[in-house]
């Protein structure tokens, strides 16, 4: 056959023999071949060291870094994490801390951390593909790979890979975690540990069992539809229910709703009735909510519309428009008798007490509240139905709650939902295909991704929802597979449980709401694990008669129990032979007796070399300092032994404490122990009157 | 052959354009129906936020005309170094003439410089810069510390959780953004007071050694800290750090 004239010829010029024939044919070979050497040529990682070398070149210190550049392919590889990071090939500068000021990338200088880049690598951390040597394979998500670089603002999740316990450099994680066991997330959501323990909420919610004495059925509907209308810091989320399934519920909670014994004392209720139409008795009851510090823990809205108060308890701008005054009484007179595990303490009120701040707290009301909440007696069937709804959405996975079972596994286990691949989720139109999109939006709008879900409407501002993820993510694969050698463990959870007498008084207080003993309980007060040792019983049963701050510019103080003396005297002897460090000899320096000189001695101390007045107040007129405790009555507070050894290591004895450790000689310890322990106040009384 | 040549160029440009590719952000300018003359904070500057997280207040401004009135409806255009992000970044004064925006700071640690302008009547533009500070990992650690230890002392504002020192103290420490001072004073400096107290330096002891209580690290970490927010800004003038 032949081919049209035209090509013919270019046919003949071109192969027209074999040896023609052979050598286009090994030119076009040739080319293939320089194909692969040419990608390499182009490749991003090689534009990218010649990039570094040209930067290097006119800086000052040039040699040195030319020496420390090692052109090709780089890789830090560690075996046992699974790491093989080429991240060194392009960022070249990372350890070169003289490129500091350098702020184009890929030649930053990585900011300084506690780790070494050699010891973790980048990925760990950073996440993103650490083999790859492009930059689109090593930072986005494509077809092969698909995690992503990890966004700077959730760089604190990969701490928490290792680190199960709170930094202080990550503050975000820190919250992320604690607002997941605030929030009530764990209660649904099975999250475990690496080291295989599950996290728990500590949120406390109220059982529901005897709900019918506390509340009416009307302030359950409001409060289903909305939680966020009673009160803006309730955790309770939005569970966005119709109209008809508030109603349900809320008729199935009072029909399965058997009475509490509650114990009725007409004469509080009378008294309570009186406050209403009394400004003395108001005045007399807003005092000893406020003597009480009630406060210390439960918030209310000011008339300027700002929260005052802890967040202990729940907040109570709008608790008379809530619960039933003989159900108020009865938990103002003893919380335990409703709820045995309350963390409210039991204060012993007398019954005009009670009737006082029963009548001040029902007066904090808000009439629009129920306003339009109009329910027609509940039926049967809407009865039956509500009981459906409480078993479809899990009520019971928090609340207690009369013939619901606690559902298992009720939401999806969140164990590893940070390493979840991304095809196997189920977006919601419009959020990018990334994991890190996907949970921010189930966090934001859970709601969003489809008719039928369950799970509720939080209220969560920006900053909380990146909390949030940074602790989520910390949850994966890698965190679950991460060497043993390179992972901190999660504080023991501590179940001590003080014994005997004293042990069901700390008990009936709650002390632990405030305090911690041996590793349980909280952080609003100070840590009473050796109080035994660090106090004088005289100042102790003093104190338990009638708390006063210590420190002058604290707002949250200790309430008044109103104690009996044999009370006290147990709590005492309890605290001071059980409450012993065991590093300190209580007895082994003497309360007094201290000779002038070394007091003189101390006190120049305390006044020059030391300069503890900054914090401190001794002299009440001359002395300013607010940070620590005052000291004037120091001597007849601290024992001697305690002072020394608190002079010599602060944080060996509280660690944390904000007092600087000095590393003082022994002889300056004891002077200024002298010195201190001279300050005895002008007399017993003193710190009663304060 | 020149085809071939001509195509094989158009391949090879046409991937790496495509390969490069980056997001453009187009910024949708709406129209002002009135000018002012100068723009000003109401709010929302040198706040400090770890990188790349969002501020958490809004940054508010306000266009004013001669009198010093709010212009609504004036124009409002931001601009800022690479990497952070504003949403939005332009737009016109509402009804008290302010415009608000949300501030989420780049990847880089550093101070980062966010212009604001608008047109007045004749055409001209009125500017205004405002700055942010991004912590890296370790301005972080220093800020927490800085709280924990040093912040009753050398800040002079009190929270209802923490009463200032200040005022009780006979000679009076700098708050750490204070840079006129504190930006003379050299690393070694810095560590030398805070290691071994004031004495070290000459000063007060009412500035008590922390050497003994804060790690070596944690010691540069409040330097960190302290550099990041002086202001003036610490180091050479004009470097505005985190800018291309
Ligand atoms: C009890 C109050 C107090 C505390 C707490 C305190 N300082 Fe100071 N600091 C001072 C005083 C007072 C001075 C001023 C000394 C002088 O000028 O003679 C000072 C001075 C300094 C100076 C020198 C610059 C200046 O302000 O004059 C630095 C730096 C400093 N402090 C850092 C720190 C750091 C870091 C911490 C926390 C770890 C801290 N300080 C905690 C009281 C305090």
């Amino acid at each position: 056959m032949r081919l049209p004239d035209p090509l013919e010829k270019l046919r003949q010029r071109f192969f027209g023999d074999t040896v023609r024939t052979f050598g286009w044919i090994s030119l076009l070979l040739l080319i293939l071949l320089a194909i692969a050497p040419a990608k390499n040529h182009f490749a991003d990682w090689r534009r990218y060291q010649r990039g570094y070398e040209h930067l290097i070149r006119t800086r000052s210190d040039a040699v040195t870094l030319q020496r420390h550049f090692e052109p090709g392919v780089q890789q830090i590889w560690l075996p046992e994490m699974g790491v093989v990071d080429r991240c060194t090939t392009c960022h070249s500068a990372l350890k070169e801390t003289t490129l500091m000021d350098v702020t184009i990338q890929p030649y930053r200088h990585h900011p300084d951390i506690p780790h070494k880049l050699d010891e973790f690598g980048c990925s760990v951390c950073h996440r993103g593909q650490g083999t790859a040597t492009s930059v689109e394979d090593a930072h986005q998500s494509t077809l092969a790979w698909e995690e992503p670089i990890l966004p700077a603002k959730y760089l604190e999740s990969s701490c928490g890979q290792c680190h199960q316990q709170d930094l202080k450099g990550t503050p975000q994680l820190n919250l992320g975690r604690k607002m997941l066991t605030q929030y009530g997330c764990v209660h649904c959501h099975t999250v475990k540990r690496p080291d295989g323990s599950t996290i728990t909420g500590t949120d406390d919610p109220p059982t529901l069992t005897h709900i019918a004495d506390k509340t009416s059925r009307e302030w359950i509907y409001a409060w289903l539809k909305d939680p966020q209308a009673y009160a803006t810091t309730a955790t309770m989320p939005n569970f966005k229910l119709k109209d008809e399934d508030a109603r349900d519920i809320s008729a199935f909670l009072i029909s399965s709703s058997t009475p509490a014994s509650l114990k009725l004392v007409q004469a509080s209720l009378d008294a309570a009735k009186k406050v209403k139409d009394d400004a003395a008795l108001q005045t007399k009851a807003a005092s000893l909510y406020g003597e009480s510090f009630c406060a210390s823990c439960h918030a209310v809205q000011n008339a300027a519309g700002n929260l005052v108060g802890g967040n202990v308890g729940p907040e109570l701008t709008k608790v008379g428009s809530k619960v039933k005054p003989e159900w108020l009484q009865a938990w103002v007179r003893n919380p335990h008798d409703y709820d045995p595990p309350t963390g409210m303490p039991h204060y012993r009120f007398s019954d005009q007490e009670v009737g006082l701040l029963t009548g001040f707290l029902m007066g904090k009301s808000d009439s629009d509240l129920l306003a339009n909440v109009h329910l027609d007696a509940a039926t049967p069937e809407q009865i039956a139905h509500g009981k459906r709804l409480v078993n479809d959405y899990g009520c019971a996975s928090c609340h207690e709650i009369n013939g619901i079972k606690r559902p298992e596994n009720f939401a999806p286990e969140l164990t590893k939902i940070g390493s979840k691949p991304a095809n196997q989720l189920a977006f919601a139109p419009g959020v990018p295909h990334t994991l890190y999109d996907y949970i921010n939006a189930k966090i934001r709008q859970p709601r969003a991704f489809g008719p039928g879900l369950k799970m509720p409407q939080y209220t969560f501002n920006t900053a909380q929802v990146d909390a949030l993820m940074n602790a989520l993510l910390s949850h994966n694969e890698r965190a679950l597979t991460m060497p043993a050698a390179k992972t901190v463990a999660a504080l023991p959870v501590s179940h001590y449980e003080p014994a005997g007498k004293a042990g069901q008084l700390i008990t009936d207080l709650n002390c632990f709401s405030c305090h911690a003993i041996n590793g349980r309980g909280g952080d609003m007060a100070p840590d009473i694990t050796w109080e035994g040792s660090s106090v004088q019983r005289d100042w102790l049963v003093q104190f338990f008669r009638n708390p006063n701050t210590l420190r002058p510019a604290l707002i949250r103080r200790m309430p008044k129990f109103n104690l009996t003396d044999a009370e006290i005297n147990t709590l005492t002897d309890y605290i001071m032979t059980v409450y012993q460090s065991p590093k300190i000899d209580r007895d082994s320096m003497p309360l007094s007796g201290y000779s002038a000189g070394q007091v003189e001695l101390g006190k120049q101390l305390y006044y020059s070399k030391y300069s503890c007045q900054a914090c401190h107040i001794i002299d009440t007129k001359q002395d300013k300092g607010y940070i620590g405790p005052t000291l004037s009555h120091v001597g007849s507070r601290l024992t001697a032994a305690w002072v020394y050894n608190w002079m010599k290591d602060p944080q060996a004895l509280r660690p944390g404490t904000q007092e600087p450790k000095r590393n003082m000689s022994d002889d300056d310890a004891r002077a200024l122990t002298a010195f201190l322990m001279s300050q005895k106040g002008r007399d017993g009384q003193e710190a009663k009157k304060r | 052959m020149k085809r071939t040549a001509c195509l094989l160029i158009f391949l090879v440009t046409a991937l790496s354009v495509g390969c490069s590719r980056q997001p453009k952000t187009f910024v949708l300018v709406a129209k002002p129906t009135a000018y002012g003359t100068a723009i000003v904070e109401s709010s929302g500057g040198k706040q400090t936020a770890g990188v790349g997280t969002p501020l958490l207040q809004p940054v508010v401004l306000q266009v004013n005309d001669e009198q010093g009135n709010a212009v609504t409806g004036a124009l409002v255009i931001l601009h800022g170094p690479s990497g952070i992000y504003l949403d939005p970044a332009a737009g016109t004064t509402d009804s008290s003439g302010q415009f608000t925006t949300n501030v989420s700071l780049g990847v880089i640690p550093g101070r980062y410089q966010i212009t604001a302008s608008t047109t007045t009547k004749t055409g001209k533009t009125a500017e205004l810069k405002i700055e942010e500070i991004a912590f890296g990992y370790q301005e972080m650690l220093g800020s927490q510390l800085n709280d924990q230890y040093c912040a009753r002392c050398h800040n002079q504002e009190s929270s209802p959780e923490r009463v200032s020192n200040y005022d009780n103290l006979e000679v009076k420490p700098h708050p750490f953004t204070e840079g006129d001072t504190l930006n003379k004073m050299s690393d070694a400096d810095l560590t030398a007071i805070i290691s071994h107290g004031g004495p070290a330096l000459n000063k007060s002891p009412l500035m008590a050694p922390y050497g003994y209580t804060l790690s070596k690290s944690e010691i540069q970490a409040v330097i960190a800290y302290i550099r990041m927010v002086s202001d003036p800004p610490y180091g050479a003038p004009g470097i505005v750090y985190a800018q291309k």
